[in-house]
C-alpha cells in the first residue's frame, strides 16, 4: 500500500507531469483564465490517462510481451490512444449531454497530449504492475490537472498586471512555469 | 534550386518551429540538459521528419480525407520506432538519458503540423525541403537553449565525451538550477523576450 501512495505522489507531486516532465505544455500555456474548463480538462486528461495505461497495460502484458514484439509499442499505443478518445467521446455523447457539452472541445485534442502518451510510456519503462499503472496515471492526471488549476488563476492576476511588452503571454507564462516548478521542489522530501 | 532553398530557408528563421511558432516545447525544455542531447535530439527529429514528409507528400493523391490524420500518425510513429531502435542499438548512452522523449516525438505538434499544412499539399522535392528546413530551425533553436543551460548549469561545456572549456568562477560553484527543469523554463523565457526585443520575432 505505502508503494502505491509512493508512486502516486511521486508523480503528482515531485515529479509533476507539467513542471517536471514538459508534459502536456500546450493545455498549460493555452488554458484560459476560467477555472471551470481548466477543471474540465484536468478531468478530462485524467480520464483518458486512466483507460489509456489500463489498455495499453493488458495489451503490452498479454500481446506484445508474450508474442515477443516489444518493438511495437509506439505504434500500438498511439493507436489504442487515438481510438481510445474517439470511443469516449462518442460514449459521452450518448449517456451524459451535459458533461459532453463541458468536456467535449478538450477531448479531441486529448490525442496529440504528449501527457498521455507519456504516462503509457512510464508505465512499460517502469514496469508497473497493473494497480502501480492506475495509481501512477491517476497520480499523473491529477497533478496535471492542480497545476492547470493553480494556472488559470494566476493568468487572471497576470492580465491586469503590468508586463513588460516583449514579456508579455508566451515569456510571463514560462517565468510562472519557471517558479511554480521551483515551489513545487519543496515536495522533493516526501518520496 | 532557387525554389528548394527558398523552402528550407523559411523553417529555419521565417517560421522557426520552437521560437516563432511555439510548437514543440515538450523536448525542447526536457532534452536541453546537455548539448549532447540536443543534437542527438535533433538528428531524431530530422529523421522522423524527413521521412514522414516524404511518405506522406508521395501518397497524398491516395489518402481520402477522411482519414489522413490517423495515417499520418501510422507513418510518423514507424519512423519513430525505427529511430528509437536505431538509438538503443548504436548510441545506447544517449537513448538512455533522451528516455520517453524520443518516442514522444510521436506526438510532436511539429511533425504531424508539417504533414498536414505542407507534405499533404506540395511535390516531394519541396517537401524535402521543408523538412531538412524545419529540422535545422529546430536544431538551432535547441542548440541556443542548451549552450546557456549547459555552460550555467554545470560551468564547462563538453562534447560527446570531449571537454571543451571550463568557466572561471562557474566552474567551482555551477548554478545547478539551470540544468533542473526550472532553469528550463527560465532560460527560455529570457531568450523568447531578446528575440523580440531585437526585432527577430514579433510582438503579440
Amino acid at each position: 500500500m505505502s508503494n502505491l501512495i509512493m508512486i502516486f505522489l511521486s508523480l503528482a507531486l515531485v515529479n509533476n507531469f507539467i513542471v517536471s516532465k514538459f508534459l502536456g505544455l500546450c493545455p498549460f500555456f493555452g488554458v484560459s483564465k476560467k477555472l471551470s474548463s481548466a477543471f474540465s480538462m484536468g478531468i478530462a486528461v485524467t480520464l483518458v490517462m486512466l483507460i489509456a495505461s489500463m489498455v495499453t497495460w493488458v495489451i503490452n502484458n498479454y500481446i506484445l510481451i508474450r508474442y515477443g514484439v516489444e518493438y511495437m509499442n509506439i505504434i500500438m499505443y498511439i493507436l489504442v490512444i487515438a481510438s481510445l478518445v474517439q470511443m469516449i467521446e462518442l460514449f459521452i455523447k450518448r449517456t451524459n449531454l451535459t458533461l459532453y457539452n463541458a468536456l467535449g472541445i478538450y477531448l479531441p485534442l486529448i490525442t496529440t497530449n504528449c501527457a498521455v502518451l507519456g504516462i503509457t510510456l512510464i508505465n512499460a519503462s517502469e514496469k508497473y504492475s497493473f494497480i502501480e499503472s492506475i495509481f501512477a496515471s491517476l497520480g499523473g492526471g491529477l497533478g496535471f490537472m492542480l497545476i492547470l488549476i493553480i494556472m488559470s488563476g494566476i493568468r487572471e492576476k497576470l492580465d491586469i498586471a503590468d508586463t513588460p511588452r516583449v514579456m508579455k503571454g508566451l515569456p510571463i507564462a514560462m517565468l510562472v512555469g519557471m517558479m511554480l516548478g521551483l515551489t513545487f521542489f519543496g515536495f522533493g522530501g516526501i518520496v | 534550386m532557387r525554389k528548394f532553398l527558398k523552402h528550407m530557408s523559411t523553417g529555419i528563421i521565417i517560421s522557426n518551429p520552437i521560437f516563432v511558432l511555439a510548437l514543440g516545447f515538450c523536448p525542447a525544455l526536457a532534452v536541453s540538459t546537455s548539448v549532447d542531447n540536443a543534437i542527438g535530439m535533433s538528428v531524431g527529429v530530422l529523421f522522423v521528419l524527413l521521412g514522414s514528409n516524404i511518405i506522406v507528400s508521395v501518397i497524398r493523391r491516395w489518402v481520402p480525407n477522411m482519414v489522413r490524420i490517423p495515417v499520418f500518425i501510422v507513418i510518423i510513429a514507424t519512423f519513430v520506432t525505427v529511430i528509437n531502435l536505431v538509438f538503443h542499438a548504436y548510441v545506447p548512452s544517449l537513448y538512455e538519458s533522451l528516455g520517453i522523449y524520443l518516442p514522444l516525438i510521436v506526438v510532436n505538434c511539429i511533425i504531424l503540423g508539417r504533414a498536414e499544412a505542407f507534405a499533404s499539399k506540395n511535390p516531394i522535392t519541396d517537401s524535402i525541403a521543408d523538412a531538412i528546413g524545419v529540422s535545422i530551425g529546430f536544431f538551432l533553436a535547441l542548440l541556443i537553449i542548451s549552450f546557456f543551460r549547459e555552460l550555467l548549469g554545470t560551468g564547462s561545456l563538453s562534447l560527446f565525451g570531449t571537454h571543451l572549456f571550463t568557466l572561471p568562477v562557474l566552474g567551482e560553484n555551477p548554478m545547478t538550477v539551470f540544468i533542473l527543469p526550472p532553469g528550463a523554463f527560465l532560460v527560455m523565457a529570457l531568450l523568447l523576450a531578446l528575440l523580440r526585443k531585437m526585432g527577430v520575432i514579433k510582438h503579440e
